[in-house]
């Protein structure tokens, strides 16, 4: 049995996107800044693509600038906000501490350049709480960045009230959406979100697409100096077929959001208590605030990438937050942000999942999690210590 | 390309010599549960001759894999063969780790040099 258990790493595209990718492909190769009717019929389909892209999240086209991905969208979003505080003497950036690295390394360059940064605390629950970030707010604030919600733990944070606090200090917010859109009903105007990132290929939709989108009046800066392109503030020639490929996954997306976000829910409930069987195993993160596909856990006495490793063998694609499947030493910045001690966060499991997943494959999930897990322990010095009494257990 | 050499998911899905000795005589353990690893290694020696020896080890794939190659090269050794093992043979016996895992191989030496001095340590 093959069982797709990481959808935040990246989705399985679409085939109507698919279909979509290859007509524009075989259609609308023009280059959108050409005179000549292929020319301009690439541009209509890439800004049909930017109305509908627009009207999904209540922004209007005009606030949508299509990007390489959500890490492009993500930089660009920092870079913007730094440069309009720079301007009026603002330095102070206040962020989350588990927020994607394409966040989080963007801050430490601005760090560099003079910027403050407070990371709010997460909780163990995942969540930042607004009365911290109300306390965090200086004169000197010009951006908020929170992320939507979290790529390895899925929990969900609340935007439209942390959005309410920015508008009424008068502060940029933005929010990296890359887990987000596509899986949750998102407003940029009821949410208060001056900025936000999103990503194709998390949605069914193609890689090396994405958005960003930019509230009116905000004025953006290029990371991409060039031609005319993106209204002048993201250069390249478009990528027409990802961006109308990515359009029509999101649209697929939304027409199916409720069905969808029932049936992962469903899904989500049974792993929980499935996984939840195993001993001294924990869910990390919020167990409802929290993306309907996400479930991570951490096991104590295994190591993630042998658990991994063993789950690919039976054909299940999962991830993990340890060391050895970060290629660092030490284990998820997210894990340790919700308070895991380095010894239980090496040995996590995230599965996202997806709606098409059956009963039958998340029942083999289950057993054959169950079964890794048991076995690694078997070998485990650390769990002969845990059971003997040695060693005292954590979760 | 796959992360690992055939020679290590072999020795990481089939482990050899996984367990324990009640009555080792030698016994070793290093690394530490922050970092994501640990061995520990026990040993039966007799007449300076590893006559048998197991391990356990809480790790990632290439962890498990160098302990499993690291006691197939010494089982049936003399205690100076034994203290000749170095990483690299260990690593070498996989087909090669990835750099960044090298220390996986470093872990199972070391291992097994802590469960000889504490053999010597027994024997004083």
């Amino acid at each position: 049995m093959k069982v797709y258990a990481d959808n935040a790493a990246t989705t399985m595209m679409s085939p109507a996107a698919m279909n979509v990718m290859i007509r524009c492909m075989e259609e609308d190769y023009g280059n959108p800044s050409s005179l000549y009717s292929i020319g301009q019929k690439a541009k209509e389909t890439l800004e049909l693509a930017r109305e509908e892209v627009a009207a999904i999240i209540n922004a209007s086209p005009r606030e949508i600038y299509f990007t390489s991905g959500g890490s492009e969208a993500d930089n660009q979003a920092l870079l913007t906000a730094a440069q309009i505080g720079k301007k009026k003497g603002k330095m102070h950036i206040i962020s989350s501490a588990f927020e994607h690295h394409a966040i989080l390394h963007t801050l430490k360059r601005l760090e560099k350049d003079g910027f403050e940064v407070t990371l709010l605390d997460v909780h163990e629950d995942g969540l930042v709480r607004t009365e911290e970030l109300e306390a965090a707010i200086r004169e000197d604030t010009c951006l908020v960045t929170i992320m939507y919600a979290n790529n390895e733990i899925g929990t969900i944070q609340p935007i439209k009230e942390i959005g309410a606090i920015c508008r009424a200090h008068q502060i940029l917010f933005h929010t990296d959406a890359v887990q987000a859109v596509g899986h949750l009903p998102i407003d940029v105007e009821a949410e208060n979100i001056d900025m936000l990132s999103a990503s194709g290929h998390k949605f069914h939709g193609p890689k090396g697409a994405g958005f960003l989108y930019v509230k009116k009046g905000i004025p953006l800066t290029n990371l991409i100096e060039g031609g005319a392109q993106e209204r002048g503030k993201r250069a390249g020639t478009e990528n027409v077929p990802a961006i109308a490929a990515m359009t029509e996954a999101l649209k697929e997306a939304v027409a199916n959001l409720q069905a969808n976000t029932d049936r992962l829910i469903a899904i989500r409930t049974r792993l929980i208590e499935g996984i939840s069987e195993i001993p001294h195993a924990a869910l990390n993160g919020d167990a409802t605030k929290r993306l309907p596909g996400n479930v991570n856990f951490c096991f104590e006495g295994i190591e993630g990438e042998s658990l991994l490793l063993l789950l690919d063998d039976k054909g299940i694609s999962a991830s993990s937050g340890s060391a050895c499947t970060s290629g660092s030493l030490d284990p998820s910045h997210v894990l340790l942000a919700i308070g895991r001690v380095h010894d239980v966060a090496h040995g996590s499991l995230r599965l996202s999942m997806d709606a098409e997943t059956t009963d039958e494959e998340v029942e083999y999930l289950i057993r054959s999690v169950k079964e890794v897990v048991e076995y690694l322990r078997g070998f485990s010095p650390i769990w002969r210590d845990l059971m003997t009494g040695k060693k005292e257990f954590i979760l | 390309m796959a992360l690992y050499s055939e020679k290590v998911m072999d020795h990481f899905r089939n482990p050899r010599n996984v367990g324990i000795i009640e009555d080792a005589n030698a016994v070793g353990e290093v690394g530490n549960a922050k970092c994501g690893d640990i061995m520990k290694m026990y040993m039966k020696i007799e007449d300076d001759i590893v006559k048998d020896v197991k391990f356990e080890t809480f790790g990632c794939g290439s962890a498990i894999a160098s302990s499993s190659m690291a006691t197939e090269l010494i089982k049936g050794q003399p205690l100076s063969e034994v203290a000749k093992l170095t990483n690299e043979a260990v690593a070498e016996a996989l087909d090669g780790l990835p750099g960044y895992k090298m220390h996986c191989s470093v872990l199972a030496e070391e291992a097994i040099k802590s469960a000889l001095d504490n053999y010597y340590e027994n024997q004083a």
